[in-house]
């Protein structure tokens, strides 16, 4: 079952190139380079120090009390928001920027949507000692003011994106257009397992680490696998990250959580596998939001991590394929599960992982009643401290939750 | 007429292919139909009609900004093949992203081109690894799809590339992306020497080479013209529409008198050498 692309770059009919033929040299040489470091002693043991030393890894696996009495199950936590920087990011961000440097290039390009990918490519960057640029999309550098200073104070430069929807699409086209134009010294280090081959295998390869550590993880604590896990999903790579170890493990079931918005019949969401349809955005053959003629759809969500009009190839194909189930989730429901997080279990969680949370509860409701002590491992993917603005917003607005 | 028709009749002319780029429904689609038509008459060789796409990555700011306004004001597929069919009297190719073909059907989209009068398609995000499909359906209509080598493409992709290529290639001048430059790449000329070389080594004729990318000026197209078989121009034009289609009636003919010109004094350096 273990999915691997072919050697076109693709997941079943998902995935591939579809890049402009001035980047396919480049395309071609970062699959070798990819290739000749993962398997490379010195690689790997570079980068595990890194990760134990600098990212903190492991990171904890949480066993819920309070929420699991609550709901009725047994509900653990994988905490990447311990991941310095607060979130699963750094994972992958350490990996390419030591991949950028082994291949001899100096300056590092990223877009970000909730700046999250942008500080953990700074942080990366910094380390590194490489030079950083970030293309963020001025509405979400409006939205996402704290994240745009800690990347400036790490030493990154930012570039506000001013066209098409001016969000996380839009970053991603800016970065894409000045790879073509610096493709010569400059590594485009991506966030999310999405783009053009190899992209997609490289970023969840970074991220399998939060699956490995889970196995060993919930085996020492409860001796045996879980029944469920989820994971929310904007690009799919914390998701992919938590999942692709369990992917032959039959009992254990996959749920990825996108943003349902305002609800999937308003439209104005970001759940492209569940409502969306096949076709080609940012290299990729994969589900999108689109119109019928395929032009892109904006996407919307409260949670920035998942306001993307697209996903990755790999989790497509496995929900094509029915190992990985899909749902999601509304602005309102997460809400609800982000302050029950808050308030029972004393952790802040990241808008986005609030979307895996909503759906944990519920999955465990319905559960308790079929079966004792059904065991589900949710990946809480990221902190909450840079959304308590956008929160305070929707509760300020509610006059009598007092948040004013 | 074919694509290589058509560079072979200007050949035998002792001529050289000018190209030229607008988006179709920018500022509107009747404006397009307009200003296509003044470009015929400053005797453009060959119409690239863009079909603008949401997210068309390998433009820069002037062509991305003619797209989005060409979308806001209601561009769309079938309103593209329509505006299409009405420019008559020059060689048309339709410059798209691949999604757009995608979500039409491959056989759909190619049909509808011919249907259109266009002659070739040129997909800048469908590289020769992805192009399979596409070829076929076009091979079933007598479209060309023409593909595009960069300064960066190797030998070896570039050999690829000229096993599939007809009509003609597009030979990307640069590192980057569509856009006015004040002069002309330094790649242009190895780069042609480098896909000349392998074509000597081909047993067939050899495809046209028409060079694009921050072409913008008659210096450029003149000197584009010396080693490639034509050129074209594509943001020089946007940014005068932009710049030019002032509201009032009188802006728009004023812009239909200076595209006629424009046109006339890129064509004019095509014919100047050997």
């Amino acid at each position: 079952m273990l999915s691997k692309p072919d050697e076109h770059g693709k997941f079943g009919i998902f995935g591939g190139k579809f890049a402009p033929e001035v980047l396919m040299t480049t395309i071609e040489e970062l699959e070798a380079a990819y290739i000749t470091c993962s398997n490379d002693k010195g690689f790997r043991s570079e980068l595990d120090s890194l990760l134990r030393t600098y990212a903190g890894r492991p990171t904890a696996l949480y066993f819920a009390k309070n929420l699991s009495e609550m709901c009725g199950a047994k509900i653990y936590l994988k905490r990447e928001d311990l991941v310095h920087g607060g979130a699963h990011k750094l994972n992958n961000t350490l990996g390419q920027c030591l991949l950028a440097k082994h291949m001899g290039k100096r300056r590092i390009i990223a877009e970000t949507g909730a700046g999250q990918h942008g500080v953990a490519t700074a942080m990366a960057a910094a380390v590194l000692g490489l030079e950083c640029e970030i293309y963020m999309g001025t509405e979400d550098i409006e939205r996402q003011k704290l994240n745009v200073f800690r990347m400036k104070l790490l030493g990154a430069k930012v570039n506000p994106v001013d066209s098409g929807s001016k969000t996380l699409k839009d970053a991603i086209n800016e970065s894409i257009r000045d790879w073509v134009t610096n493709v010569e010294n400059t590594y485009y280090l991506i966030g999310s397992v999405v783009g053009m081959h190899p992209y997609p295998l490289m970023v969840r390869e970074f991220q399998r680490v939060i699956g490995k550590e889970t196995k060993v993880q919930i085996l020492d604590a409860e001796g045996r696998l879980p029944d469920t896990i989820i994971a929310c999903v904007g690009g799919g790579s914390n998701a992919m990250g938590i999942f692709y170890e369990f992917l032959d493990d039959d009992t254990v079931e996959l749920i990825g959580v996108e943003a349902a918005g305002k609800g999937l019949e308003t439209g104005e969401h970001g759940a492209s596998i569940c409502a969306g349809t096949e076709g080609v955005l940012h290299g990729m053959y994969s589900k999108l939001l689109q119109n019928e003629d395929g032009q892109i759809k904006q996407s919307y969500s409260f949670a920035p991590g998942l306001d993307y009009p697209g996903v990755g190839p790999e989790l497509a194909h496995l929900a094509e394929s029915g190992r990985v189930k899909m749902g999601s989730t509304t602005d309102e429901e997460t809400l609800n599960a982000f302050k029950t997080l808050s308030t029972e279990e004393g952790i802040i969680p990241a808008l986005e992982s609030a979307h895996a949370i909503h759906y944990a509860i519920e999955e465990a409701k319905k559960k308790a009643g079929e079966q004792k002590d059904h065991l589900i491992v949710v990946n809480l993917s990221g902190r909450g401290d840079k959304d308590i603005y956008t929160v305070a917003q929707v509760l300020g607005d509610r006059r009598e939750e007092g948040y004013v | 007429m074919t694509l290589e028709e058509k560079f072979k009749e200007l050949k035998e002319r002792n001529e050289k292919a000018f190209i030229g780029f607008i988006t179709a429904g920018h500022p509107s689609a009747e404006d397009t139909s307009k200003i296509a038509l003044a470009m015929i008459k400053g005797g453009v060789d060959i119409l690239e009609l863009g079909l603008p796409f949401s997210d068309p990555i390998a433009d820069g700011v002037t062509i991305q900004q003619a797209s989005e306004s060409s979308l806001r004001a209601g561009m769309n597929t079938d309103t593209y093949f329509d505006v299409a069919a009405g420019i008559k009297g020059v060689e048309k190719v339709c410059l798209t992203y691949y999604n757009l073909v995608l979500q039409r059907g491959l056989e759909q989209f190619v049909h509808d081109s011919e249907s259109a009068g266009i002659t070739g398609l040129i997909i800048p995000d469908l590289p020769v690894e992805e192009s399979k499909p596409l070829l076929k359906a076009c091979a079933r209509h007598e479209t060309d799809l023409v593909f595009i080598i960069a300064p960066t493409t190797t030998d070896k992709r570039m050999s690829k590339i000229l096993d599939l290529a007809s009509g003609f290639v597009y030979v990307v001048s640069l590192l980057g992306v569509t856009g006015e430059r004040a002069r002309l790449s330094d790649a242009v000329r190895p780069l042609i020497g480098r896909i000349n070389e392998l074509e000597l080594a081909r047993d067939r004729p050899q495809i046209p080479l028409a060079v694009g990318f921050g072409i913008s000026t008659p210096e450029h197209v003149r000197a584009v013209c010396e080693v490639a078989d034509g050129a074209i121009v594509g943001s020089a034009f946007i940014k005068m529409i932009e710049e030019r289609a002032g509201p009032e009636l009188e802006d728009r003919k004023a812009l239909l008198t200076d595209i006629e010109a424009f046109t006339k004094s890129l064509k004019r350096e095509t014919k100047k050498t050997r």
